[in-house]
């Protein structure tokens, strides 16, 4: 492939920001559901 | 305290799992089944993403803008609005970043510079300023309800900023192409995997955005109820000061 730095590259960037974004907010709600009451989440 | 883990439930541990199976699948298809380009050759892999993530954008501020109007207009005065106006307009900061990023190194293979100050570059770089303000004004201090004011104002404002980007490419002479697969006086012909790989991202895309905003706005729900129980605890600490 040509320019394969630069597509492979825009692909990484992409799914590397996407991922790292999911894992810290999938993080974050497992760190405050811990004490959060069930009230406190009405999706459960 | 809860029995429950997360912000997930069966219902978005569902869609997650599509949406990851989805997003590998463009990999493969814009990455080796997909045709290159007659002109651009293999730089028009980067379309797979650039544009679905500047669609993602476009999305998540057009629904912080709703969701802020519906907060401002009275009829429902939930803060659930605005917790997913808040949680949208965070996610379309991600994708606008994404998509400039993407631009630019699309724009070095194509116009060989990262950058031109060029009128769609330019008010797109000027709509990820604005919304990193706007998430900037969320943050400062206040109860939730005059964070869900400002903020609702401010979205609305900022909407406008997208026509501007989306049209600018029309209203100023712009290195930027104008639309090309939209428009159906383009006469664009793409061949039917390169289509298909597009859509296939838009449509990733846009339900990766879904599975976001759901998490993120649970997320900010937490953290609301967190606050306003620091709160709660504070003044009931007060009063027992005064009662002593």
């Amino acid at each position: 492939m040509e320019h394969a730095t630069f597509v492979i590259g825009s692909w990484v960037l992409t799914a590397g920001s996407l991922i790292a974004y999911a894992v810290w907010i999938i993080r974050r709600g497992r760190a405050l559901s811990k004490h959060a009451t069930n009230e406190e989440m009405p999706w459960t | 305290m809860s029995t429950h883990s997360g912000t997930g439930t069966k219902a978005t541990r569902g869609l997650g799992i599509i949406v990851l199976l989805m997003l590998i699948a463009l990999a493969f298809f814009g990455l080796v089944f997909s045709a290159e380009d007659v002109v651009q050759g293999s730089t028009v892999r980067i379309m797979y993403v650039h544009v679905p993530a500047i669609w993602v954008a476009y999305l998540a501020f057009g629904l912080t803008a709703v969701c802020s109007a519906v907060y401002l207009s009275g009829k429902n005065r939930s803060l659930a609005w605005d917790r997913v106006a808040g949680a949208s307009g965070e996610i379309g900061v991600l994708f606008v970043a994404v998509s400039l990023v993407t631009g630019s190194l699309w724009g070095r293979l194509t116009w060989g510079t990262y950058w031109v100050w060029d009128a769609r570059l330019t008010s797109t770089a000027f709509l990820f300023i604005t919304y990193i303000g706007y998430l900037a004004v969320r943050r400062l201090g206040g109860t939730h309800r005059q964070r869900a004011r400002r903020s609702s104002v401010l979205a609305l404002l900022a909407i406008v900023e997208i026509p501007l980007v989306h049209f600018s490419v029309n209203m100023w002479r712009s290195l930027h192409q104008s639309a090309s697969v939209a428009d159906p006086n383009a006469k664009v012909q793409l061949d039917g995997l390169m289509l298909f790989s597009l859509f296939l991202g838009l449509f990733a895309f846009t339900l990766l955005f879904v599975w976001l905003v759901l998490h993120r706005q649970r997320t900010l729900q937490l953290e609301d109820a967190f606050a306003d129980r620091g709160l709660d605890a504070a003044i009931a600490a007060r009063r027992e000061e005064a009662v002593k």
